[in-house]
């Protein structure tokens, strides 16, 4: 009786130990290969998945960034997140003819950029609802990504964006929606807008840290 | 596909693929052949209309996106500002061979019924999608100047 009590509390504590050490080892090595919804490379973009080799936390959060800034320093994003007064088109040329941002990103008065953009693209036009220029404040435009990486954490310089409304914009906005949804001449961002969202998160779930 | 659409306040039922170019529509189906074929590609304006007031290129507008929209082209273009360009283009003489003009009024328009006075740099943002071969563009300049005070 004594030596099965004795037996049974030393098999629990061996129970317990293992039990601890799975779910710590579990909690820092926690693979990312283990969650079942990572969708999967495509066009150029990796997937979650990939990065679950990299077991220092902050590099893997500096790599994940710099995964999303593969879509973020794409000409379907910069040629509408210039640093100037004009839009860019194809790699990075002036917009042409010249229009400007005007007072609020939708062009000048009696040139407004939907005299030309639709709603979606249509023939040669790219097109999304409401097409107009991101504020000068977000401009990306000859940026690196550790400047964008700052810059989109920056509520000064974000339109006040919480980071869940950071990872809400890049996944569901529609003018993000836009970089694959290009004319036929033009080539669309890399992967796809759901995998962008799911690094996105990815990269605020490690720590949110920038690359050098 | 059959549509309706809204053209000089008259309603026409037309029978096209709704992704036709609304250019193609207005010249070819319902004869309206003053806004003019210029580039296809929303580079020179020859094609400008106003869609509920508001100027569009026809030539990159799918016709299914003015289903319920106003549509006004050259032939019906109309009111104070209208006649005030109108008679300042006679008046100064301004087109030459003439192809861009009807594009060229109907951005003039659009842009004084926003700015009734507008500055030369207004006029440049505003008028810079419309292009002329002639280079009338001096002259285009000063009958907006003129339309602005005449429309007063
Ligand atoms: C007069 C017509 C016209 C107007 C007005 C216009 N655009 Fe454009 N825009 C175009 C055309 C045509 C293209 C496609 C060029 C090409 O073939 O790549 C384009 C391309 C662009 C692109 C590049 C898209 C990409 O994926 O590379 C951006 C960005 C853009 N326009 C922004 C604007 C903004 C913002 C406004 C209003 C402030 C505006 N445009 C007003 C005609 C216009
Ligand atoms: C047609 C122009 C246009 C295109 C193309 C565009 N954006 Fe933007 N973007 C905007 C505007 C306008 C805003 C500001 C509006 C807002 O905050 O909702 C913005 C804001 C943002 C923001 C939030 C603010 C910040 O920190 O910059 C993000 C993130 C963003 N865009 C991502 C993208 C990505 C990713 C792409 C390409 C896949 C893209 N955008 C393409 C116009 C554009």
């Amino acid at each position: 009786m004594k030596s099965f009590s004795r037996n049974l509390w030393a098999a629990t504590s061996l129970c317990v130990a293992i039990g601890l050490g799975c779910v710590v080892s579990c909690q820092r090595s926690r693979p990312p290969t283990s969650e079942p919804t990572w969708l999967p490379a495509d066009r150029g973009l990796r997937s979650v998945a990939d990065f679950a080799v990299i077991s220092d936390d902050d590099e893997r959060s500096r790599a994940l960034f710099l995964e999303v800034a593969k879509v973020l320093q794409h000409d379907r994003c910069v040629n509408c997140h210039p640093a100037g007064e004009r839009p860019l088109q194809r790699s990075g040329e002036p917009h042409q003819p010249l229009v400007v941002r005007g007072e609020d990103g939708f062009g000048a008065p009696g040139l407004g950029c939907d005299t030309c953009h639709g709603e979606s693209s249509y023939l040669n036009m790219p097109g999304s609802p409401h097409w107009h220029l991101a504020p000068l404040e977000m401009a990306w435009e000859g940026k690196s990504a550790r400047a964008i990486c700052q810059q989109i954490q920056d509520p000064q310089r974000n339109g006040g964006k919480s980071p869940a409304e950071l990872a809400q914009h890049m996944t569901h906005d529609e003018l993000v929606a836009y970089g694959w949804a290009p004319p036929e001449q033009l080539e669309p961002a890399p992967g796809n807008q759901r995998l962008l969202g799911q690094l996105f998160q990815a990269w605020l779930d490690s720590g949110a840290v920038c690359p050098e | 596909m059959k549509l309706s659409i809204e053209v000089n306040g008259d309603r026409h039922d037309i029978d096209v693929d709704p992704e036709t170019p609304l250019l193609w529509v207005l010249r070819d189906e319902l004869r309206l052949t003053g806004t003019k074929y210029g580039c296809g590609v929303a580079q020179c304006g020859a094609c400008t209309v106003h869609v509920d007031g508001r100027p569009r290129r026809a030539c990159v507008a799918p016709v299914r996106s003015v289903v319920d929209k106003r549509v006004t082209t050259i032939e019906g273009v109309s009111g104070p500002t209208a006649d005030a360009v109108r008679k300042a283009w006679v008046s100064i003489d301004v087109p030459q061979c003439g192809y861009c003009q009807s594009g060229q009024i109907m951005s003039a328009v659009a842009l004084l019924t926003k700015i009734r006075r507008p500055s030369d740099e207004d006029i440049d943002h505003a008028m810079s999608g419309n292009i002329c071969r002639c280079a009338t563009y001096i002259r285009i300049r000063r009958a907006i100047h003129q339309a602005a005070g005449d429309a007063e």
